[in-house]
């Protein structure tokens, strides 16, 4: 294992960066940002093939001494919680610089590109770094690309939506990196060397109290990121201020971050902590699925629509991380790359149609099925896809997070299945409005259908959205292993909290195996 | 026993194969191709269900051809596997489905001949067979609900087909987001049941293995079977989710033909039927099914009365109907139950394609107050039409006579005589209404509009020929199951049996199934015959005999009209109840109140976010931002040094 598979993953869009930025006219901007993106999207793609699906700890780990002096290392590796997000961000990348040289971003293309590249080292470093500083760095790095592109290529508010995106995030990854140091200095002070290596951290065991503050901070930071209810207002702000891409990227990949950082650092560093919070957690997901979804239902613009439907779908996802079983998880996980697919692909679409008519009023449109059908149709795929239609991706993700969370707490999963039907709500609502009824504006008689290049961008997703929801058992497959051994630290920490007198004997049994929490 | 039989699939790819041709090259290939195609594959499909039935009579009773199809899903050790079951039960709905299906798609071509958008309407019609059929054919719970929904989003697709009708589009909404909302308890059934199964480390959903399992499900048969009910309510349109069925009229006419008359909204009973094993564990449960089916029957019935949009009667009348089938299944008289299904197929299948013979003879109308004396302008419209009312008003020897005598029979052996009673009742409402239908209609002085007067004609035979077929179904169909005694008896009882009764050592068997005796149940015939046929004389004579004695009547009873022609003013309720309250929450204290007025109010406080700078966008702007940002940027590296150097010392 190891060679430099993940850190040319993370360096080539860098280099491409770098290599737009030497490009001439606009037309070989877009061409070679395509391309350089083309290339981590095969390598990853390649990743999967080689992955080895039975394995639950990392692959391809490279580990290196960095700052030796502080313990911090270039530690990487990938497993089948990241596997596949990481995936998705090369995918989303590609298809995002493709749509934008569709006549979206027509300013400074070659800086846009730039941002886009270096925004995917970020988002790929933070999910293949193991090493918690390291993890930083790139947390912060993702940041800085996304305020630009809100900042320089968005719409309207963007001045307000990029502040109160920074404003938000800041707060959570300050603390987050508080949290950080100081567990490096409790790993110093119990195996007496720093260290920010996650498998190291591991191995520090904590005060109850100091654990539960450090587990605030981390968690805050994600929930954040995520976004929870209720610190999630910054969402809708900053997406429909973005621009396409940038709202691709950042409901696509982005969110995810806050739910891979409960799943990679808050849970397995304080699982007792996490064990305690879930009723918590669980509670704020279930008001976030509702709330998400009955908020989104009354919002008039589209991308808002979108964007509060976020905060349904990721209150689905922390419904299943903090349910604590295979499905739960499993389900979370899978949930996460199908919102990456459909949110991805709505914000895409709903792009589509703001470059024809420059907005994103629903009482703007009405009708558009006559003019553009075969817009309609796809959308309409992606719709069913969001609401969790039997048979496509999303309701794969759901039907496990509901499970897990029924076996886990059967009061919880009765409040969230009412997300199934607020979901259908305020999408069929929407889409009726937009896409069915009379034509009431005469210019959306005359709208221009699909361009092959959006057909193109849009395809993949269709596929993907198809694919897995009728066989998602090579990815179901590929995560189970890695779920487990996160599942069994949990279970671990669960008989200590159980039973504390026996907690020298869990403590030198870490596997102590219980198929889920009672 | 089971039997590996391939070539199920082959009933799922002809129908999947008919939806991606319509769609990608349905308008290139023109109207012709699509005509033949779209019906081609659904007779295929029927071709190769006739050949698994006749694989299936050759093996011994109760025996099952299978079809494992992939690994779906699986997440520690749940996991569901994607497979065919064609066993006794499967084998009824698939030919039902496959074969009226085929007549329904036939007769398309003819009713859609002026619809520009005819690859789309072929392209819903194969989904819908497709998903119907995955329905069916399911051996497993989750799979089921693939197709459950999966007809669902057809249903939307199709009422909501010409959707530039803003209430059309309302319509097809209404009917998803209420059927949502019994999937809701559909799924929390499945979970319950998992949950159930998985205590005792049995992780499994297919049909076969619950089975074996059944007795693990006793703690949680009465919730899961209720919870289960309740999807079937919303699917097959029973209180208190019928409301989406009368708005789904707006479709096309063979869309409610096949969709909301003759498969889909039966989908419920035969979920019930194929999950016996579980209902026969819960009395409780069953006696909810049985009461809820028979006030359904009676409750739709008495608004069909005073209807006059015909497609709005027989909406009413299919309500009413699925409510007998709902009565046979809660008293344990399964495969009662699903014969009433099979007849009900053929006959309202039949009553919906003749409306849409005289909508499309009369180009739209469907009022039948702008009706009347059709019947020798429409001659075969009216003698399959008439056919059919005749079965529905279970008149013997046409194929709901035997079907609804089998229920009513057994709702008399379940020990609950109101039941019956009620049944007795809505059988004497259901032949008034369906005769009024058929004398408004076709019969007396002619109100159609002058201008649509001289168009009128009999549909072509490509409409004509699905009807004749079904008129043929309606009369011989129920001659499968005759009365116990007579000829051959009940074959179709006894086809059944070694499916859907399995009485579990422990439980009684079903009341229903208790001997009685035959004069008893001639008795019960003929008092059910006796309703019918005063249904007909009092229809005959209050709108043959005697026509302005009915606005007399409706202006001396005004209040209970009213009640009646407003449907009991259950829409109203609804939206003041549920609805409204509902928006309301979400755009006042929600996103008014919460959102803007709370959690950002506290975040503009802090001062640390700018406040709008306008719409214009400029790089001065832009340049501001960056400004703030670095500023912004170096605060927190200064905290973030300050910890740093903390730390570390």
């Amino acid at each position: 294992m190891g060679g430099f598979w993940l850190t040319g993953l993370i360096f080539v869009p860098t280099l491409g960066a770098f290599g737009v930025l030497l490009q001439g006219d606009d037309d070989s901007v877009w061409r070679s940002a395509f391309i350089y993106s083309l290339i981590p999207l095969a390598m990853s793609l390649y990743l999967f093939a080689l992955f080895d699906p039975a394995r639950a700890s990392y692959q391809f780990v490279e580990r290196h001494a960095w700052i030796p002096q502080f313990g911090i290392s270039y530690h990487l590796g990938i497993d089948g919680i990241s596997l596949f997000l990481v995936i998705l961000t090369t995918l989303l990348t590609t298809l995002s610089i493709l749509y934008s040289g569709g006549g979206d971003i027509e300013v400074r293309p070659r800086e846009f590109c730039f941002m886009m590249l270096i925004l995917e080292t970020g988002l790929l470093g933070a999910l293949l770094a193991v090493d918690l500083f390291l993890f930083y760095v790139f947390w912060e790095v993702m940041l800085v690309p996304m305020y630009l592109l809100i900042g320089i290529w968005g719409h309207g508010r963007k001045i307000y939506a990029t502040f109160k995106f920074v404003l938000f995030t800041m707060l959570g990854s300050l603390l987050m990196l508080v949290a950080i140091l100081y567990l490096a200095g409790a790993a110093r002070a119990q195996l007496g060397h720093l260290t920010f290596d996650l498998p190291d951290l591991y191995r520090v065991s904590l005060p109850p109290t100091v654990a539960r503050w450090l587990f605030a901070a981390f968690a805050l930071a994600f929930a954040i990121k995520v976004p929870m209810w209720p610190v999630h207002t910054w969402l809708p702000d900053a997406h429909t201020e973005a621009p396409t891409a940038g709202s691709v990227i950042l409901a696509g990949i982005m969110l995810k971050m806050g739910a891979y950082g409960f799943v990679r650092f808050a849970i397995p560093l304080f699982p007792e902590v996490a064990i305690q919070a879930a009723p918590l957690f669980l509670a704020l997901a279930v008001i976030g699925i509702v709330y998400g979804a009955l908020v989104a239902m009354v919002q008039p613009n589209l991308k808002r629509l979108i964007a509060y439907s976020s905060v349904s779908h990721l209150g689905f996802v922390m419904l299943g991380v903090f349910a604590f079983d295979p499905q739960g998880l499993q389900g979370a996980l899978y949930q996460m790359l199908n919102h990456g697919v459909s949110t991805g692909a709505l914000f895409l679409l709903v792009g589509m149609i703001y470059l024809r008519r420059h907005t994103f009023e629903i009482t703007e449109f009405g009708g558009l099925w006559n003019s553009v059908p075969m817009y309609a149709a796809v959308f309409m795929v992606v719709m069913l896809s969001s609401i969790g239609l039997p048979g496509l991706n999303g309701f794969v993700g759901e039907f496990l997070i509901l499970l897990g969370a029924f076996l886990h707490s059967e009061r919880v999963a009765w409040v969230a299945v009412s997300g199934l039907v607020l979901g259908a709500l305020y999408m069929m609502w929407a889409y009726e409005r937009v896409m069915w009824g009379p034509i009431t504006k005469s210019i959306n008689a005359t709208l221009k259908d699909l361009t092959a290049r959006e057909i193109a961008v849009i395809a993949p997703l269709i596929a993907l959205i198809l694919l897995m929801g009728l066989y998602p058992r090579p990815l179901l497959d590929r995560m189970e292993p890695s779920v487990n051994l996160l599942l069994n630290r949990v279970a671990a920490a669960q008989v200590r909290l159980d039973r504390p007198q026996l907690r020298t004997v869990a403590a030198l049994n870490p596997r102590a195996e219980s198929g889920r929490l009672q | 026993m089971t039997q590996n039989f391939p070539a199920l699939a082959l009933i799922l790819l002809f129908p999947a194969i008919g939806v991606l041709f319509n769609l990608f090259y349905g308008r290139r290939a023109g109207r012709g191709a699509v005509n033949f195609a779209g019906p081609a594959v659904i007779v295929l499909a029927f071709a190769v269900a006739v050949s698994a039935f006749i694989a299936l009579l050759r093996m011994p009773a109760g025996a099952a051809l299978t079809c494992p199809l992939w690994p779906w899903i699986a997440a520690g050790p749940f996991h569901v596997d994607l497979g065919l079951r064609f066993d006794a039960l499967s084998a009824v709905m698939t030919l039902v489905v496959t074969g009226v299906g085929a007549l329904i798609h036939i007769y398309s071509a003819g009713y859609m001949a002026e619809d520009a958008d005819y690859a789309r309407y072929f392209t819903y019609m194969n989904l819908f067979a497709l998903s119907m059929l995955v329905l069916v054919l399911a051996d497993n719970l989750l799979q089921m609900f693939i197709g459950w929904e999966g007809v669902g989003l057809c249903s939307y697709l199709l009422i909501a087909f010409w959707f530039d009708n803003p209430q059309f589009a309302y319509n097809g909404r209404k009917a998803f987001i209420v059927n949502r909302v019994g999937d809701l308890g559909f799924l929390l059934g499945i979970l319950t049941i998992v949950a159930a199964l998985a205590s005792h480390n049995v992780w499994t959903l297919n049909f076969a293995a619950m089975q074996r399992h059944a007795p693990m499900l006793q703690p949680v048969a009465t919730l899961a079977a209720l919870l289960l009910f309740f999807g079937a309510t919303g699917k097959s349109a029973q209180i208190p989710l019928y409301v989406w069925l009368p708005d789904a009229m707006v479709g096309p006419t063979p869309v409610s033909a096949l969709i909301h008359a003759a498969t889909m909204v039966t989908a419920g009973v035969y979920m019930i039927a194929r999950l016996n094993f579980l209902y026969l564990m819960s009395p409780q449960a069953m006696e909810v099914v049985a009461t809820v089916g028979v006030v359904t029957a009676f409750f739709a019935a008495t608004v069909a009365i005073v209807q006059s949009d015909i497609k709005r009667v027989l909406a009413y009348s299919t309500i009413s109907q699925i409510g007998y089938m709902m009565l046979g299944v809660g008293v344990g008289a399964f495969s009662a139950g699903i014969f009433h299904l099979m007849t009900h197929a053929f006959f309202k299948g039949l009553l919906f394609l003749c409306s849409g013979s005289v909508i499309h003879a009369l180009h739209g109308e469907q009022d039948m107050n702008k009706m009347g004396g059709l019947k020798r302008k429409l001659p075969i419209t009216y003698a399959t039409m008439l056919t059919a009312t005749l079965a529905i008003s279970a008149i013997p020897p046409f194929a709901g006579f035997f079907s609804k005598d089998q229920i009513l029979d057994a709702a008399f052996g379940s020990g609950h005589g109101w039941l019956w009673l009620l049944g007795v009742i809505t059988a004497g409402l259901t032949s008034f209404y369906m005769f009024r239908l058929i004398f408004l209609t076709f019969h007396g002085e002619s109100r159609v509009a002058p201008d649509r007067e001289h168009h009128l004609h009999e549909s072509p035979p490509v409409m004509t020929m699905p009807l004749i077929a079904l008129a043929i179904l309606s009369v011989i169909g129920g001659w499968v199951g005759l009365p116990k005694g007579l000829a051959w008896g009940d074959a179709f009882g006894r086809f059944l049996a070694p499916i859907v009764n399995h009485p579990l050592p422990g439980v009684l068997a079903p009341p229903a199934l208790q001997v009685e005796s035959g004069s008893i149940s001639i008795l019960l015939g003929g008092i059910s015959l006796t309703a019918a046929l005063l249904g007909i004389v009092v229809a005959w004579l209050l709108y043959r005999r005697n026509p302005g004695l009915v606005d007399r009547i409706a202006a001396s009873l005004a209040a209970l009209y009213q009640l009646l022609w407003r449907k009991y003013y259950i829409d109203e309720i609804y939206d003041l109840l549920i609805s409204r309250p509902l928006f309301w929450v979400a755009a006042v204290p929600l996103n008014r109140g919460v959102d803007r007025g709370i959690i950002d109010a506290m975040v503009d406080a802090t001062g640390l976010t700018v406040e709008e700078g306008g719409v214009a966008v400029g790089k001065a702007e832009t340049g501001n931002v960056q400004q703030y940002a670095f500023i912004y940027l170096l605060g927190a590296l200064a905290i973030v040094a300050y910890y740093v150097y903390r730390v570390m010392r």
